[in-house]
C-alpha cells in the first residue's frame, strides 16, 4: 500500500477513534448525572483515544519508511554468491544501483548476470512484501491503539492532563527543531569536510594560493592535478563584499539619517516603503540585472576611458550587491537612530549645535554600536550571497585586488562544484562541503558578534 | 572692545561655514535617498523595457493545404499514420507556395527557417480536431522562429533592427510578408501555459509556475505548523533555562545563515542519507521550510507577544488551564499576525534560488509537473536557466518571467500589508 494512501486511511481511523472516544465518555457519564461527572471535558476523552490511535502508528510508519530500504539492501547483498560480494562501500552502491536498474527494467535483463537477475527479482518481491507488511502493521497498530485508548476511558481518568502533556511535548519538539537544523547543518557539512580533509590537508586548503578543482580522470592527464587552496576564493569574496559595502554603507546610512531626522512625514511615508522594495526583490533578479545591464555598462564605460574591464568584473557584482544591501543597512540604522533618546538631541541643539553637528557628534557616537552590528550583519549577508555572484562574477580564481578584473567567490565555487550529477567520493565534490563549512563558520562568527553588539547596545538605552 | 567685535565677527564667519556644512549634509542625505530610488526605478524600467515584448509573439500567415499526398495520411482513424504524417512537409509546402520564386536548396532551407518547428504541431492539432479539413486549404497564423521574432520586434528600434542570424534574403521575405500584412504580433498565451523548451519561441513559464506553487505548498504545510508550535512553546510554556536560551540563540543564528548552506544540508541529508529523489517539489519544500522556519517563528512570537496579558489573566481566572488559554484565546487572537508572517516567509521562499540549485531543481524539465514527486523546476531557477542561455530571444523571456515573479511577490506582500491593517487588532 502506498504511504500517502495509508496516511489518508490513518487520518480517517483517527477521526473515528475521536468520535467513539468522545461518545463513550458521554455514555459513561449519563447514569452519573451528565458530563459534570466527568473529570475532563468530553473533547479530551476523544482526543486521548485519537492520540493513542495515531501517534504509535505514525511513528511506526516513519521508521519503516526510513529503514526498509536499508534492510532490504542488506538482505540482498548478503545473499549474493561470494564472487559477486562487494568489498567496499562504493562497490556496494554500484552493485545495488545495477540491481535496482535491472528490477525497474532500465537495464537489459537478457545480458545480465543470472545471479544479479535473481537478486533483482528478489528485490521486487521483497519490496512488495515490505509495502504490504507495512500497510497491515500500521493499520493494525492504529486499530489496536484506538481500542486501547477507547477501553481505558472512565469518568475518573485525568484525560485533560494526559492530552495536554502530549501537546506540550509536541510543542517542545517543534521548538527543538531549530536546534536540530543547526545540528544537521554542522554535521552534514563537517562530515563531508572531514572526508575531504583526508585527501587534501587542512593547511593546504586554508592557506593554499591556488584553486583549480579539476581533478584528473585518467592518471596520464595533463594539467588537471586539482589544487584546493581557498585563499583566492576568500580574497574574491572579500573584494566583492568590500565593493558592496562601499556602496551600501554610505547610501544606507545617509538615507536612514535623512529619513529619521530631516524628512517630512509625507516624504518618509513614500521613500521608506519605496526603498524597502529593494529588499523584497529576489537575488536572481539582481543577478540578471548585474549580468545583462550593469556589467556591459561598466565594460563600455571602461572602453571609453581606455580601461580594460573584464565583462565579468568584480565591480559589477559588488555594485549590484551593494544596491541589494542598501535597505538592509538603512532599516537597521533607522531603528538604532530612532532608539537614541530624544534628550541627547535636545541637549545638543540647546547648546547651539546645528542639526548636522548634532547628528555627527552626538547621535552617531551614541548609535555606533548598533550601526556596527548592522553593518556586520550586512557583511555576513554579502559573503553568503550566491545568485548575484553566480550570474555576474566569473569562475576564474585569480588572486587580485583589482575591482575591474574577474574574481570568483566561495559561493560561486560551491554552486559550480555541486550543480549537475556528481559522484560523492571525489575531492572535487567534497571540496564544496569544505567551502560550505568555511562559509558557515565565517558567517556564524560575524552573526554572533553582531547580535551581541546590538544586544549590548539595546540594554544601554532601554 | 575690538576684542569683542573680533569674536562676534569670528562667530559670524564660522556660522556661514557651519550653515553651509549643514546644507551639504542635508544634501548628501537627499542624494542617498535619490540614489536608492533611482536604483529601484532603473531596475524596474530595465526589466519591463526588456521583457514587455515577450507577451507578444510573431506569427506568419500562410495558406496551408492539408495535402493527403504530402502528409501520407490515407486513413484518419489510423493512429500509426497520424504519428508518421509529415506535417512539417505541408508547412514547408505552404511556404514554397507563398514564395514561388525561391528555388535552390540553401534558399529553400533559409525560407523554412522563418517558421518555428512548433508550427507543425499546431497544424497537426488543428487537423486532429477537424479531420474533415483534409485536402482543403485554410489560412492559418503560424508561429515564427525566434530569430525572426527578435528581428521583427526590433524593426522600429532607433538603433536599427537587430539582425543576428537573419540574413538578407530572409529580411526581403519578411518585408514582402509585411507589405501583405501577413506577419503580425499576437498575444502570447503559450508563454503562460507551456513548459520549458530549448527553442525560445516555444518556451513558457507554465511548468515553472506550477513547480513553484507545489514547492510553496509543501513549504507552507511543513513550516507553518512547526513554526507556530515553536513560537507558542517559546512564548507561553518555555521555562527560563539553558535549553530555552540555546533554542533562542539557534533561531536567531539560523535566520542569518546563508541560504546556500541550507541547500548543502538538503543535499547531504535529505538526498544522500534519506534517499529522497532529486529535483522534486517535495525536497525543495523541505529545504525551503527549514530556511523560512526562523522567519515564521520570529514573526509568530511577535504576534503572540502583542496579545495583552489581561486576556490570559481573564481566561485563567475563569478556570482555563494554560493549554486552554493558549488554544482558545491567545492563538486565535494572534492568528492574523502569524499569517502575515507566514506570507512574508513564503514570499522569501518564492524568490529563493541558491538552495534549490544544490538539490538538483536546475535540471531541464519540459513537462509541467503534476505532483509533489514529479521532477520540477521553480520560477527563480527558470529565470537563472534562461539568463544563461545564449539565444537573444531568451533575454526577453527572462525579463518577462521576472515580471511575473515580481507580480506574484507584490501581490503576496500587499496581501500581508492588507491583512495586517485589516485584521490586526489594536489593544
Amino acid at each position: 500500500m502506498q504511504a500517502s494512501n495509508l496516511l489518508v486511511i490513518l487520518i480517517a481511523i483517527t477521526a473515528v477513534a475521536y468520535a467513539l472516544g468522545r461518545g463513550r465518555a458521554l455514555v459513561q457519564a449519563r447514569p452519573l448525572g451528565g458530563i459534570r461527572a466527568l473529570h475532563s471535558l468530553p473533547f479530551y476523552y476523544g482526543m486521548r483515544a485519537a492520540l493513542w490511535c495515531a501517534v504509535p502508528a505514525i511513528l511506526l510508519l516513519g521508521t519503516w519508511l526510513v529503514g526498509d530500504g536499508q534492510v532490504i539492501n542488506t538482505l540482498i547483498i548478503n545473499q549474493l554468491p561470494d564472487h559477486l560480494a562487494p568489498h567496499s562501500a562504493t562497490e556496494r552502491n554500484l552493485l545495488l544501483g545495477s540491481i535496482e536498474n535491472l528490477a525497474s527494467g532500465a537495464l537489459d535483463q537478457k545480458s545480465a548476470d543470472p545471479h544479479l537477475l535473481a537478486a533483482a527479482r528478489q528485490l521486487d518481491t521483497l519490496s512488495a512484501i515490505s509495502q504490504q507488511l507495512m500497510g497491515a502493521l500500521v493499520l493494525a497498530l492504529a486499530v489496536l491503539g484506538g481500542c486501547w485508548g477507547w477501553l481505558r476511558i472512565s469518568p475518573e481518568r485525568r484525560a485533560r492532563q494526559e492530552v495536554e502533556l502530549v501537546f506540550k511535548v509536541a510543542l517542545l519538539l517543534s521548538a527543538s527543531i531549530a536546534v536540530l537544523i543547526t545540528l544537521g547543518i554542522v554535521l552534514s557539512v563537517l562530515f563531508e569536510s572531514l572526508r575531504f580533509f583526508q585527501s587534501v590537508p587542512v593547511l593546504d586548503f586554508l592557506f593554499g594560493l591556488e584553486w583549480s578543482p579539476q581533478t584528473a580522470i585518467r592518471d596520464d592527464q595533463v594539467g588537471a592535478s586539482g589544487r584546493f587552496g581557498m585563499v583566492p576564493l576568500f580574497v574574491g569574496t572579500l573584494l566583492i563584499s568590500l565593493i558592496a559595502m562601499i556602496v551600501a554603507v554610505p547610501v544606507g546610512l545617509m538615507s536612514a539619517v535623512y529619513l529619521a531626522e530631516y524628512a517630512s512625514p509625507r516624504v518618509r511615508g513614500f521613500a521608506k516603503p519605496a526603498l524597502e522594495i529593494l529588499a523584497g526583490i529576489p537575488t536572481v533578479v539582481y543577478g540578471f540585472f548585474a549580468a545583462l545591464t550593469v556589467a556591459p555598462f561598466i565594460r563600455d564605460t571602461g572602453d571609453l576611458v581606455g580601461l580594460a574591464v573584464s565583462s565579468e568584473s568584480a565591480l559589477a557584482a559588488g555594485l549590484v550587491m551593494g544596491i541589494m544591501i542598501i535597505p538592509f543597512i538603512s532599516s537597521l540604522s533607522d531603528d538604532v537612530i530612532n532608539a537614541v533618546p530624544q534628550a541627547l538631541r535636545d541637549g545638543s541643539l540647546g547648546l547651539g549645535a546645528t542639526h548636522s553637528e548634532t547628528i555627527r557628534q552626538v547621535i552617531f557616537p551614541a548609535a555606533l554600536p548598533g550601526i556596527v552590528g548592522g553593518v556586520l550583519l550586512a557583511v555576513s549577508r554579502a559573503i553568503g550571497e550566491t545568485m548575484i555572484v553566480v550570474m555576474a562574477a566569473g569562475l576564474a580564481a585569480k588572486l587580485t585586488a583589482n575591482p575591474l578584473d574577474t574574481v570568483t567567490t566561495i559561493t560561486v565555487q560551491i554552486v559550480t562544484l555541486l550543480v549537475g550529477d556528481q559522484e560523492f567520493d571525489s575531492p572535487k565534490t567534497l571540496a564544496a562541503f569544505a567551502l560550505g563549512l568555511a562559509l558557515f563558520v565565517v558567517t556564524l562568527m560575524l552573526n554572533i558578534i553582531a547580535l551581541n553588539v546590538v544586544k549590548k547596545y539595546r540594554e544601554r538605552y532601554d | 572692545m575690538t576684542d569683542q567685535v573680533d569674536k562676534a565677527q569670528r562667530i559670524r564667519d564660522s556660522l556661514t561655514r557651519r550653515y553651509r556644512a549643514e546644507r551639504r549634509f542635508r544634501f548628501y542625505g537627499l542624494l542617498a535617498i535619490c540614489f536608492g530610488l533611482l536604483c529601484v526605478g532603473v531596475l524596474f524600467v530595465d526589466i519591463i523595457g526588456k521583457g514587455h515584448g515577450a507577451f507578444q509573439q510573431t506569427y506568419i500567415q500562410l495558406d496551408v493545404t492539408y495535402d493527403r499526398q504530402i502528409l501520407g495520411l490515407t486513413d484518419t482513424g489510423d493512429a500509426q499514420q497520424w504519428a508518421l504524417a509529415d506535417f512539417d512537409g505541408i508547412v514547408k509546402q505552404a511556404l514554397y507556395q507563398r514564395f514561388p520564386g525561391v528555388s535552390g536548396r540553401t534558399d529553400r532551407r533559409a525560407l523554412t527557417r522563418l517558421i518555428s518547428s512548433a508550427a507543425a504541431f499546431s497544424v497537426q492539432k488543428r487537423l486532429r480536431e477537424q479531420p474533415h479539413l483534409l485536402d482543403t486549404t485554410e489560412t492559418l497564423w503560424l508561429l515564427a522562429d525566434d530569430d525572426i521574432d527578435t528581428y521583427y520586434k526590433s524593426l522600429d528600434d532607433a538603433a536599427g533592427p537587430f539582425t543576428g542570424r537573419v540574413d538578407q534574403r530572409q529580411r526581403l521575405w519578411i518585408d514582402d510578408l509585411q507589405s501583405g500584412e501577413q506577419i503580425a504580433l499576437k498575444w502570447n498565451s503559450q508563454f503562460f501555459v507551456s513548459g520549458d523548451s530549448r527553442e525560445p519561441e516555444q518556451a513558457g513559464i507554465g511548468g515553472a509556475v506550477i513547480g513553484s506553487m507545489l514547492t510553496l505548498v509543501a513549504t507552507l504545510l511543513l513550516s507553518l505548523p512547526v513554526g507556530i508550535a515553536a513560537a507558542v512553546y517559546l512564548e507561553e510554556f518555555a521555562p527560563r533555562n539553558r535549553w530555552t536560551d540555546f533554542i533562542e540563540v539557534n533561531i536567531n543564528n539560523l535566520a542569518a545563515v546563508p541560504s546556500i548552506i541550507f541547500g548543502l544540508l538538503g543535499l547531504a541529508i535529505f538526498i544522500n542519507v534519506f534517499g529522497v529523489p532529486r529535483s522534486v517539489p517535495l525536497v525543495g519544500g523541505l529545504v525551503l521550510s527549514l530556511m523560512t522556519l526562523p522567519t515564521v517563528i520570529i514573526t509568530s512570537r511577535a504576534a503572540i507577544k502583542a496579545v495583552p496579558p489581561s486576556i490570559r489573566q481573564a481566561a485563567i481566572g475563569m478556570g482555563a488551564s494554560p493549554m486552554q488559554v493558549t488554544m482558545h484565546h491567545v492563538l486565535p487572537l494572534a492568528m492574523p499576525g502569524m499569517l502575515t508572517g507566514a506570507i512574508i516567509g513564503m514570499a522569501q521562499a518564492l524568490g529563493e534560488t541558491a538552495p534549490l540549485l544544490m538539490i538538483g531543481m536546475v535540471a531541464f524539465i519540459a513537462d509541467v509537473p503534476g505532483g509533489f514527486t514529479d521532477p520540477a523546476t521553480v520560477l527563480p531557477v527558470q529565470i537563472f536557466l534562461w539568463a544563461d542561455s545564449p539565444e537573444r530571444a531568451f533575454i526577453e523571456k527572462t525579463s518577462a518571467a521576472i515580471m511575473v515573479l515580481l507580480a506574484f511577490l507584490i501581490v503576496m506582500n500587499s496581501a500581508a500589508v492588507w491583512l495586517r491593517k485589516r485584521l490586526e487588532r489594536r489593544w
